[in-house]
């Protein structure tokens, strides 16, 4: 089954990217945007079919390579 | 003296670091990121480069190459392990020293000569010199140091930072931070200070007709500190 996993910067990390991005939507008209934070988003496929297990299994892949704790949390969907 | 000089797919301040080591009296290796032994050794270098292109993170998957098992290893055991610029970022992705190295605030990809202040002699890497203040070099995209409040706390209370960016006088104002770094870190020693990280490259700095020789003076120094 496929889950997907969103990597994102933690609140009191400073998000350069988000940042420039940001203002270039403000430079082009879009003034109703508060903040944009820049994240990762993974799909990955994975041979176990019971969701509960495969989302475990995920999380594990997200701990220990995908997010770096320190300044990235991580959120788990179960796409299919 | 021996030294070993690892090598990962994209790594290329490699052989600068070989010609450094030997320069100053290593005898160094050239181990490939694929090994699984690591040769007996008296300091281990991660060098710079763009390991695994910085896909995913800086340094993320070069942290989990087969010889980093034995780099891991022979830290924990007390051996002296030093990562330069990529090689600091390795060291944070292993959790060999704490932090992270995002990247740098402005954006920029910054390649010039800054000024580095010593924070900590008591440890083999810089104890010994009559020199507080060093011109190294610095080319890196994301060199910003950050770790999280605690983190610092303990990394101050243990006396871990090796180096702060400044000017040439010492002065550690946010002014002569190049890339954002928390507190102005350059390098950062782990707890039992037998393994430091630094962005700068003490090894770009071994010759006069190049560059300079403050990275000559850092070589010297080192390897008197471990004979």
């Amino acid at each position: 089954m496929k889950i997907s996993a969103i990597i994102t910067l933690k609140q009191d990390v400073l998000d350069p990217q988000g940042k420039v991005i940001h203002q270039t939507l403000d430079g082009m008209g879009f003034k109703d945007v508060k903040e944009v934070r820049q994240g990762k988003y993974f799909e990955i496929e994975v041979e176990e079919n019971d969701p509960s297990k495969a989302k475990k299994l995920v999380e594990d892949i997200c701990k220990k390579l995908l997010a770096n704790l320190v300044i990235e949390n991580y959120k788990i969907i179960e796409t299919q | 003296m021996k030294s070993s000089v690892i090598t990962f797919p994209g790594s290329n301040c490699d052989r600068d670091m070989d010609v450094a080591l030997n320069k100053f009296g290593f005898k160094n290796k050239m181990i490939w990121h694929n090994d699984i032994e690591l040769p007996k050794s008296d300091l281990v270098v991660l060098p710079g480069g763009f390991s695994y292109g910085d896909y995913l993170r800086c340094g993320s998957m070069a942290s989990k190459s087969k010889i980093m098992q034995s780099v891991i290893k022979f830290a924990n055991s007390g051996g002296l392990v030093m990562g330069i610029c990529n090689g600091f970022q390795i060291l944070v992705e292993a959790g060999l020293v704490p932090g992270v190295l995002l990247r740098n605030k402005y954006l920029e990809f910054i390649c010039k000569n800054v000024f580095v202040k010593i924070g900590n002699k008591e440890n083999p890497y810089f104890k010994n010199h009559e020199k507080n203040i060093f011109e190294f070099h610095i080319a890196h995209n994301e060199g910003n140091y950050f770790c999280t409040n605690e983190q610092l706390k303990e990394i101050e209370d243990n006396n871990q930072i090796a180096i702060y960016y400044c000017n040439e006088k010492g002065q550690t104002e946010e002014q002569f931070n190049p890339n954002g770094s928390i507190k102005n870190i350059a390098g950062i020693l782990n707890k039992k200070r037998n393994v430091l990280g630094m962005m700068p490259h003490p090894e770009r700095m071994i010759d006069q007709s190049l560059s300079g020789t403050d990275g000559s003076i850092f070589f010297k120094n080192l390897i008197n500190n471990i004979k």
